[in-house]
């Protein structure tokens, strides 16, 4: 019998699985190390843009607080944020309070000010309610060259794990480039998924190149490459790399790439989150594969 | 931030329909029964619009100075802001339309202001009526409930459109410098509504 066969065939058998993984103990998800200091990250990580953005709408902040337990529940541990994102900061530390989270969670958050970083990062310190973020990534670049000195004074003070730069949408690649190569840094977030490939051809084999993390940001692009896809059935393959959803493609896709560190999809939906945590198990799509996956998504 | 032009404009759509909705729907439950005394005030200026008299244009400028400075505070600054971090900006904004209809609206210095014609006059009072009576339906075709109707001198946009109105139909001094604000405002706020229903 045929591998992917064999896995048909088991299909209908993991998807009893996972309707009982709601209250089964979890697979831990599968880890990366960062390169810097080979301490290992789960693949699949937590966003905040829009989605932990609710001010004040208490059901919306417990909703948040049920996003984050079953991300933490599935072994995760990246949480990324900015300053950028409305009250997504508060309604992270909230969460992270309420769960008991401080010491489980990978804080990743970002300086995105023209001016004095320190008392951005002080106030989104506080936001969080944690002692130190494990992560500072410049966001967008912005104001690069007077916040990335403060960031590795940081770090060198033990006030900062590590260090990284952001951009998105494929914009500034060439200045990321031009600072990979000329700065020591731990961490690059960038966009990568399905469709927007575009760092493939210098981005990423210059982060494995120089030891540098990748966190991939936008993997659905906000949803829409998802409902773009959902409209076909499930290739047949996905059986193969143990995916029950078009989204677990996607994640797939993105962390079986080498240089790619995590990705962090945002959400706020708790099926969702797990859903997504899923993507950090099982079998990975081999090059082969990584190139099918890519030319359906093309189809779109 | 540099390439500005390579932004959509969905990229500064911080947050979901969802959340903006029931953020409107909260807000109208807080402060109501403001908004019928604000619809009730609206009716007021429309009629001291149509039916001119003497300090009748002082006390439209007045009140419409009231309702920007209340949205300012009470919408952008207290609400708004909490899930865009621009509205900070925007509540300044309706501070000084505030601070400009007394100025100019309330004080009037400078020459009186040419009558405004027939046509400028139905433009302006056909605006008002959208903006007082009108706008708070707007959501209901969309299947929106009631309570999170936008009502005049409550929420940014109906406010802006009444303002223009009453602006075009009082034939005001500096009134083009009044009409700068109410214009963005109304601009930035067609954006957002249209993002939010994309």
């Amino acid at each position: 019998m045929k591998r992917r066969t064999l896995l048909l065939r088991l299909l209908p058998a993991v998807g009893a699985a996972g309707a009982l993984a709601q209250n089964a103990p979890v697979a831990r998800p599968l880890t990366k190390p960062i390169p810097s200091s080979n301490e290992q990250i789960p693949l699949v990580g937590l966003g905040s843009w829009i989605t932990f953005n609710v001010g004040n709408d208490r059901p919306a902040r417990e909703q948040c607080v049920e996003v984050m337990r079953g991300f933490f529940a599935a072994g995760g541990r990246l949480i990324d944020s900015s300053p950028m994102y409305g009250s997504s900061q508060g309604v992270i530390g909230e969460g992270l309070q309420k769960l008991g989270a401080q010491r489980q969670v990978f804080s990743a958050d970002k300086v995105w000010t023209s001016s004095r970083g320190s008392p951005q990062i002080e106030a989104s310190r506080h936001f969080w309610q944690i002692a130190r973020f494990d992560l500072l990534q410049i966001h967008n670049l912005l104001a690069w060259q007077e916040q990335l000195p403060l960031l590795q004074e940081m770090k060198a003070a033990g006030r900062l794990r590590y260090v990284g730069i952001t951009t998105s949408e494929g914009r500034r690649h060439r200045d990321m480039e031009q600072i990979m190569r000329s700065h020591r840094i731990d961490f690059v977030q960038l966009t990568y998924n399905l469709v927007d490939r575009e760092a493939e051809q210098r981005l990423l084999p210059l982060a494995q190149e120089r030891g540098i993390a990748v966190l991939a940001n936008r993997p659905f692009r906000e949803g829409a490459l998802l409902r773009e896809l959902q409209r076909r059935p499930l290739p047949a393959w996905a059986a193969e790399i143990a995916c029950t959803s078009w989204a677990q493609i996607a994640l797939k896709f993105i962390v079986s790439h080498p240089a790619l560190t995590c990705a962090i999809p945002a959400t706020s939906s708790v099926a969702h989150v797990r859903e997504n945590m899923a993507a950090a198990s099982g079998p990975m799509p081999d090059e082969a594969l990584r190139r099918r996956m890519a030319a359906e998504a093309e189809k779109s | 931030m540099t390439e500005w032009w390579t932004y959509r404009l969905s990229s500064f759509l911080l947050f979901s329909p969802r959340i903006y909705w029931r953020l409107v729907e909260s807000y109208n439950r807080d402060i109501w029964p403001a908004q019928a005394v604000a619809l009730g005030a609206g009716l007021v200026l429309l009629w001291l619009a149509a039916v001119p008299r003497y300090g009748g244009a002082r006390i439209v400028a007045a009140i419409l100075a009231l309702a920007w400075s209340s949205v300012g505070w009470a919408f952008h600054w207290q609400r708004y802001a909490t899930i865009n971090w621009a509205a900070t900006y925007f509540a300044v904004a309706f501070w000084v339309e505030a601070l400009l209809l007394i100025l100019l609206g309330v004080f009037r210095p400078g020459r009186p202001a040419p009558e405004p014609s027939r046509r400028q006059r139905i433009l302006g009072l056909t605006l008002a009526v959208c903006g007082l009576l009108l706008y708070p339906l707007a959501g209901l075709p969309a299947g929106r409930p009631w309570a999170q109707a936008e009502v005049f001198g409550a929420m940014p946009e109906p406010t802006g459109l009444a303002t223009l109105g009453l602006l075009l139909a009082g034939g005001r001094p500096h009134a083009k410098w009044l009409c700068v604000l109410p214009v963005l405002s109304l601009a930035l706020g067609m954006a957002t509504l249209w993002l939010l229903s994309s």
